[in-house]
């Protein structure tokens, strides 16, 4: 659903993406890792269509991006400027609900649902500044997941938080993309979650960025923090991702890790 | 607690009081009067009305009616202009280089100069002291609006592109809140400014209100009534800036509360 060929952009004559090509599936969740600097941001920043790349082509079911899509939803990293701190919880998920045609009701409605299935039933009247960093992280995917977009960008979600904060918040958006069905692309600079987390790795090499390997994870949709991380094929994976991220060469063909 | 803290910071007011009593009335000069006798002329002038009138007198509302009316009429004037203005330019910054050296030199001309001007130019009374209010406290509030708009977080504008906020919905639900600490911060400087503007304004161009008042005292060697005008407009700015406060506290409540936490 979401095709990105030959992406390149460059910041004055300072090339950051040299060709970036990868596909996303419809319902998958796909996480990109790469070297500090390597042009992530940049790239979800052009999914997301805030900055037009210098050259390549983007296309969203179909579509080409060119403005920001209708059907996108995104969390950032930095929680506490992307939430409203003048608005609720439920007001910060409810408010993009309006061009949906919702009316009052319907929309708080979804807010409280959405609040309810990120495990914040009652902190709908909070501000933002009330709440923990995981808890704002909370509320930020609530209201993507209110929005019900077709793809979901995660940049560098789970940044900021502390650790426990960010096992509880790797499994919880690893539950919404089970029972939702929404395609995620989620950039981090964490080799271990991003195996974690996805059912594929893109590996990005330094800028001038390409995709240095395309991985397919193969551990199943259910995946536990401890148990997960004690399998074989996860050391494995989590080895070749981090060779590839220092800029190795991949040691096992694509086609012997999919076996796993 | 915090009473006997607040009157633990207030001693020094009677203690003022006090030393003002004793010097005056040591000196016995005519333009000094003890602040006893201004405070009892106050109360013959202003404040010894009926209490239908909130104990207020036909002279007091003869006097600080049309002042207050003028004080808030220009200020609130002068606040939908200035933020409408001031969003506007904040927003668009080729209009703002455009406008930046007007927008500089208007606000270093001292405003009183410009009475004579607005006398010419409008009528005596409320339509040249309105005009005097009004370009004297549109600065403050114009060019805190203008910052406030133009330094709007980008990942809040960011957000509200991504999840297809309307012009109006960005307007009212992000770029307005998240300018107001700014604009209350220039609001609250225009209304002491108005608030001077206005008694300029009526000395000038007035006929009736406090500050003719306080000219045409000072003319007819009342001094205790003179000095009354001056208490009473110091007592007036305290309670304007005190509800003020109060206001921008309640609606500023989340500012306040997101400075404390991060």
């Amino acid at each position: 659903m979401l095709e990105i060929t030959d992406l390149v952009h460059s910041y004055g004559s300072h090339r950051v993406l040299g060709g970036v090509s990868f596909s996303v599936a419809e319902g998958e969740l796909v996480s990109v890792v790469g070297p500090s600097g390597c042009g992530k941001s940049t790239l979800l920043r052009s999914v997301a269509g805030l900055i037009r790349p210098s050259g390549g082509r983007i296309t969203l079911g179909g579509e080409p991006v060119e403005r920001t899509p209708d059907n996108l939803a995104i969390v950032f990293q930095d929680y506490s400027r992307s939430l409203f701190p003048w608005m609720s919880a439920a007001n910060n998920v409810a408010l993009p609900l309006r061009r949906k045609g919702m009316d009052r009701r319907r929309r708080r409605e979804a807010a409280m649902t959405a609040l309810e299935q990120v495990g914040l039933a009652d902190a709908g009247g909070k501000f933002p500044w009330e709440m923990s960093g995981g808890m704002q992280q909370r509320v930020s995917i609530a209201r993507a997941l209110a929005y019900r977009p077709s793809l979901l960008l995660m940049d560098e979600p789970f940044g900021s938080v502390d650790a426990q904060t960010r096992e509880d918040l790797e499994d919880l958006v690893l539950n919404v993309c089970a029972h939702h069905g929404i395609t995620i692309l989620l950039i981090t600079h964490d080799i271990d979650e991003s195996v974690y987390v996805g059912d594929r790795v893109i590996v990005l090499t330094r800028s001038p960025t390409r995709v240095a390997a395309d991985l397919e994870i193969g551990l199943g949709r259910s995946r536990d923090q401890i148990a997960t991380r004690q399998l074989d094929a996860f050391v494995r994976l989590r080895a070749e991702v981090g060779r590839l991220v220092r800029g190795g060469h991949t040691t096992t063909p694509a086609s012997v890790l999919e076996k796993h | 607690m915090n009473v006997v803290k607040a009157l633990g910071r207030l001693w020094l007011v009677p203690v003022a009081l006090v030393a003002w009593e004793v010097v005056t009335r040591v000196a016995e000069q005519p333009f000094f009067p003890p602040p006893s006798a201004i405070l009892a002329r106050m109360y013959e002038l202003w404040f010894s009305g009926p209490p239908s009138h909130l104990l207020l007198t036909d002279g007091a509302l003869a006097d600080l009616g049309p002042s207050l009316a003028r004080l808030f009429t220009g200020w609130l004037v002068t606040a939908v202009i200035g933020i409408a203005a001031g969003i506007a330019i904040g927003c668009s910054p080729r209009l703002s280089d455009y406008v930046d050296p007007l927008i500089q030199f208007g606000r270093a001309v001292p405003p009183p100069l410009l009475v004579p001007f607005f006398l010419a130019l409008l009528k005596l009374g409320t339509p040249a002291q309105l005009a005097t209010i009004v370009f004297g406290v549109i600065w403050p509030i114009l060019l805190n609006t203008i910052d406030g708009a133009r330094t709007v977080d980008r990942q809040h504008l960011e957000t509200a592109r991504i999840f297809g906020f309307s012009a109006a919905q960005r307007l009212w639900q992000v770029i307005l809140p998240s300018a107001m600490p700014k604009i209350f911060a220039g609001l609250r400087l225009a209304l002491s400014l108005a608030l001077i503007l206005m008694v300029i304004a009526e000395i000038f161009a007035g006929t009736d209100g406090i500050g003719y008042r306080l000219l045409y005292t000072q003319r007819s060697y009342l001094y205790p009534d003179m000095w009354g005008c001056i208490v009473l407009l110091g007592l007036l700015g305290y309670l304007l800036n005190s509800a003020f406060l109060l206001v921008e506290r309640r609606v500023l409540a989340w500012h306040r509360g997101a400075r404390q936490t991060t």
